[in-house]
């Protein structure tokens, strides 16, 4: 995996990796490096497993009965093991942020939103979370937009602005892993490149790893890009060279359109 | 398709005349079904507004607002809805205040804490709770309830507003537990995975996202608790005592607006008099007031009505 490069340092690795939703194994030995500020891409057909992996980062399989972790996934540079049952998965979600299909904001006002993780975290300074409000929405390229309605309701923000501001909410704790499921799925093509654009940018200051339906959008802004294909990663590399010259006919039927 | 398109068309014409016909007649049923509630209510406002107006004939509508004194059996009576109104108003508060806590912690808790298997067990047993007859919760509140807190306040009579009022709030727990759980639980997931994904623990996703995420259902849920406390009748006809008082403290017995309806409904004063006459006036006093929080619930839950 990726052996032509000098090893780029990692930020996560998933290591020998499965993944039972009760009865259904759903990740097979996954083993996926996850380079540190660098965009890493999951993409792979409906049902490939690319979400399920994703939700495994942050432990969002821990909120619903009969799911079982199999493996390491080993986050650096602590070496903390995420899915150890003995580690608490809020201080996992503590430093690693996850950006939705759907925009989810809370039922409170922009301002609140954006405070929202740093007052869970326990941070009650005004002077720190209007400094760290701002600096999320500038961040997150809102904060123009939503300057001087700072106190009004995040759900009157439109489709594309609510991304934006669940992306603000995340940079707001400074996470260290940005964790995208399908982020700009339910967005218009204006809106879905001001995410793409947003995440070039945010490559420079946080490790991301997104699960893409959308080829293009793979190979627009990823670094890295895995194929994956009911429940195993098939091909792991650099973005460019995935696309150009896949090494696996598989991974080529699939990014060519013949498949999938 | 084989017959000629002769039959086919009357043979559809017909059945279609048919179809019409039945079409007809169901709407109509449904329409009648209907229309029995509207008529109810129209003719349950008919009554109160016909009957009033004959009370107000004799009691001038000034005298009914702001005089203090209620004793429609005196021979000088004096008709001023204050005092029942005071009795009402006061069991309702107590009762709010144990209602509304305990119902929105148990709707937390059982929408957002308890496992499958700790709500299959909850839930009955508040539905149970709701299904006890008002009478019931009276002699309760009357037998087990005034006799332990006169223990702890010996000085508390055995007709209070407080006992009264703290059975009530028991009696209207499950309604507005029911409700708020129903409207957290109609919180999508997404909003909780978004919470937790922030590292929220449970009691912060709970509280900080979905409880404000809810609070227009809440928010009704309360409205109705409220309504029921105001109509509730039985608790405090049978625990709150008798007597109009023109009071607010809870440790004092009182008679409210709808326990004076039930004292003149038993025969307490002769048909066709005065007397008689202001329990319309009393009703149409208890409608107003419900009539007033249905319609500050339908506002609150507009204002605060979120979509996803």
């Amino acid at each position: 995996m990726a052996q032509n490069e000098k090893t780029p340092p990692l930020k996560a690795e998933t290591r020998n990796f499965n993944f039972h939703y009760g009865a259904f194994h759903a990740l097979k030995n996954v083993n996926l490096p996850v380079v540190e500020k660098k965009v890493t891409a999951l993409i792979g057909p409906s049902g490939c497993g690319k979400s399920t992996l994703l939700r495994s980062f942050n432990r969002m399989h821990d909120l619903y009965p009969g799911n079982r972790y199999e493996g390491e996934i080993v986050f650096h540079p602590d070496n903390t093991n995420i899915v150890d049952p003995k580690v608490d998965p809020i201080e996992v979600r503590m430093r690693i942020g996850m950006v939705f299909q759907k925009p989810n904001p809370f039922p409170k006002s922009i301002y609140e939103n954006v405070a929202y993780g740093l007052k869970v975290r326990g941070e009650k300074s005004a002077s720190v979370l209007d400094d760290r409000v701002e600096s999320a929405l500038r961040g997150a390229s809102l904060w123009n937009e939503v300057k001087d309605r700072l106190d009004k309701p995040a759900t009157a923000l439109s489709g594309g602005q609510q991304q934006r501001l669940c992306i603000a909410r995340c940079l707001a704790t400074d996470p260290e892993l940005l964790l995208f499921d399908e982020p700009t799925s339910a967005l218009d093509p204006i809106a879905t490149s001001n995410i793409e654009e947003l995440i070039t940018e945010l490559r420079e200051r946080v490790t991301i790893l997104i699960v893409t339906h959308n080829m293009q959008q793979a190979a627009r802004v990823s670094d890295y890009t895995a194929y994956m294909y009911i429940g195993e990663l098939v091909e792991y590399g650099v973005t460019d060279d995935l696309f150009m010259k896949p090494k696996k006919q598989a991974t080529e039927d699939y990014i060519t359109g013949r498949f999938g | 398709m084989s017959s000629t398109p002769a039959t086919a068309v009357s043979d559809r014409l017909s059945r279609k005349l048919s179809r019409n016909v039945r079409e007809r007649a169901i709407e109509l049923v449904l329409f009648l079904a209907a229309s029995v509630s509207v008529l109810t209510t129209l003719g349950i406002i008919w009554i109160l507004l016909v009957e009033s107006y004959h009370f107000f004939e004799h009691v001038p509508l000034w005298d009914f607002l702001t005089d203090t004194m209620w004793t429609p059996l005196f021979s000088e009576p004096r008709y001023g809805i204050l005092p029942l109104l005071l009795g009402t108003v006061t069991t309702s508060l107590v009762a709010l205040a144990v209602a509304v806590p305990l119902g929105t912690v148990i709707a937390i808790f059982i929408s957002e804490f308890a496992s499958p298997r700790v709500r299959e067990v909850v839930k009955p047993f508040l539905e149970l709770l709701g299904g006890v007859p008002t009478i019931v919760y009276g002699y309760f509140a009357l037998t087990v309830v005034s006799p332990v807190l006169q223990y702890f306040f010996p000085s508390l009579p055995g007709f209070s507003m407080l006992a009264a009022g703290l059975v009530m709030g028991i009696a209207i727990v499950p309604y507005i537990s029911s409700l708020s759980e129903d409207a957290m639980r109609a919180v999508p997931m997404s909003l909780r995975e978004g919470a937790y994904a922030m590292g929220s623990t449970r009691f912060q996703t709970a509280v900080r996202v979905v409880l404000p995420a809810a609070i227009s259902g809440v928010l009704s849920a309360y409205i109705l608790g409220i309504s029921r406390a105001v109509g509730e009748t039985m608790i405090v006809a049978v625990a709150a005592g008798m007597q109009p008082n023109f009071t607010m403290n809870p440790a004092e017995p009182a008679q409210t607006i709808s326990a004076y309806i039930v004292q003149v409904a038993m025969g307490d004063l002769p048909h066709g008099s005065i007397g008689y006459q202001s329990i319309f006036a009393a009703g149409l006093s208890l409608m107003v007031l419900t009539l007033f929080f249905n319609v500050v619930g339908h506002l609150i839950r507009r204002r605060y009505r979120e979509a996803y």
